[in-house]
């Protein structure tokens, strides 16, 4: 063991995709220094896409569902040398001493990559009542799946993407559902005002109700859920509550560190935080994205991977940090469909380019800002919507997108 | 090297594309199309990121 001069230490809080992508990047860029993977679940490192969709299916009796965990302990620690401190909370950041604290001791670090993730948001009132879930980790997904399997009545609060992720499989399985949005459009915010309600009228299509312009007034049970009470007079009965009201950044143990925070952890364009060693990845960081020239925090797969091998890699090496610059994509699952959206939904101009969204199963959006196009979004278009994000990265032009799109209208593959 | 795509995995989320278009398309019904299943070295840095990039691990190189 070296005395006199210590390895260099690489500590990444966060045990999901974006730090075991850090982990990952930063050993094949040749770091052989220390690793420590701090994660708040006793789990070890995860994948979370499959817990709103295929993880609550139904499944034959005694069959467990599939796990999704990345890599088998001996994975981590002999392949990737990492000392993993599981159920680990952190509770501050100590940017002087360079040390992250734990409730009973503290972890210095030469590099450090920040990947606390986000809490789901919870309703007020919802505390201790049970049947109301927010789903974020493996456990939320467990106790769904049990109230599913259990014939559950069930209301989702929230039209967002993970709620209907949940309303759909439990319509799959013939359950009664109705989805509560506050808002008067759905999915507003991840697709725009145009396109969200064309998405959501897969919900009626597929049995679901779907009530917009209406907020929940109470939940109505003592110990547990029997109803939800909404504005509007209404009282739906109810054994499963899924409250699916966004998320927020896992910064409250960053408070008073020093570090810039803004609805995430301010992060430059090479996901820097702008103090020594200290970097940001994931759904907390909140970084420039030069392709848009615009401060961005993304709660997608693709950009916490991304950027979790970015940060990884540029924290071990400061002086040769590359900025990270992405079209923005996510994806989601929906009875039959599929919907895929890249680039940014806010334009000044939406355009149907194929299919009709009253009618056919398939078809496509696209995005103007200025005269580029700046958004794709599909309903079973896997065909196109890598392309169309390939000109998104190009800074094409939405003339030229319009073209392409009627051309594939007329002649698909 | 040779490319070789789990079926069983796949189910067309397209990255791989976004990464190498030149490889991998993804189809009308969604299915992965494999362009050109080998590589040469100078190909494969690219297409080992689009290997690590796959959110269901469907993707591997063999010699």
């Amino acid at each position: 063991m070296p005395t006199s001069k210590a390895v260099s230490h690489l500590v990444v809080v966060g045990g999901s995709l974006a730090g075991l992508r850090a982990i990952g990047a930063a050993r094949k860029a040749g770091f052989s220094g220390e690793l420590t993977l701090i994660g708040a679940e006793p789990h070890l490192p995860y994948d979370r896409p499959p817990l709103s969709k295929v993880f609550l299916d139904t499944l034959d009796l005694g069959v467990a569902p599939l796990s999704t965990t990345f890599h088998d302990e001996a994975h981590l620690r002999d392949e990737l040398g990492v000392s993993l401190r599981l159920g680990t909370p952190v509770s501050g950041l100590d940017l002087d001493a360079r040390e992250v604290q734990l409730a009973d001791r503290a972890i210095r670090y030469d590099h450090l990559v920040i990947a606390t993730g986000a809490d789901a948001r919870r309703l007020p009132g919802s505390h201790g009542l049970a049947g109301v879930h927010t789903l974020r980790s493996v456990d939320d997904a467990r106790a769904i799946r049990g109230a599913l399997d259990a014939g559950a009545r069930t209301v989702v609060i929230g039209a967002g993407f993970i709620g209907s992720e949940v309303a759909a499989s439990a319509r799959k399985r013939g359950l009664d559902v109705t989805i509560i949005e506050a808002l008067p459009v759905p999915l507003s915010r991840a697709v725009g005002d145009e396109l969200g309600p064309m998405v959501a009228r897969l919900h009626g299509r597929n049995g679901t109700t779907l009530i917009c312009g209406v907020t929940v007034e109470a939940l109505v049970g003592s110990t547990r859920v029997e109803g939800v009470a909404l504005s509007d007079g209404r009282v739906l009965a109810a054994d499963l509550v899924v409250v699916g009201i966004g998320a927020v950044p896992t910064t409250g143990w960053l408070e008073g560190s020093g570090l810039a925070l803004n609805d995430g952890v301010v992060c430059d364009a090479t996901l820097s935080t702008g103090h020594p060693g200290v970097y940001a990845a994931g759904d907390v960081a909140r970084w420039h994205n030069p392709l848009f020239d615009r401060s961005q925090r993304l709660e997608h797969w693709t950009s916490a991977a991304e950027q979790g091998a970015a940060a990884g890699r540029n924290a071990i090496s400061p002086a040769q940090a590359k900025p990270y610059s992405t079209v923005p994509y996510f994806w989601s699952d929906w009875y039959d469909a599929r919907i895929q959206f890249v680039g940014i939904p806010d334009a000044d101009e939406v355009r149907i380019v194929e299919g009709d969204p009253e009618r056919d199963p398939r078809w496509v959006g696209l995005y103007r800002s200025g005269d580029r196009i700046t958004g794709a979004l599909a309903v079973n278009g896997q065909s196109v919507i890598m392309k169309y994000r390939a000109m998104i990265g190009r800074q094409t032009s939405f003339r030229e997108a319009i073209e392409f799109g009627q051309r594939r209208q007329l002649s698909p593959t | 090297m040779k490319i070789v795509v789990d079926r069983t995995k796949c189910t067309g989320l397209g990255i791989c594309e976004s990464i190498a278009p030149d490889h991998f398309e993804v189809d009308d019904s969604g299915d992965l199309v494999l362009l050109n299943e080998d590589i040469t070295d100078d190909e494969r840095a690219t297409i080992e990121e689009a290997v690590e990039s796959c959110p269901t691990s469907a993707l591997s190189l063999h010699a």
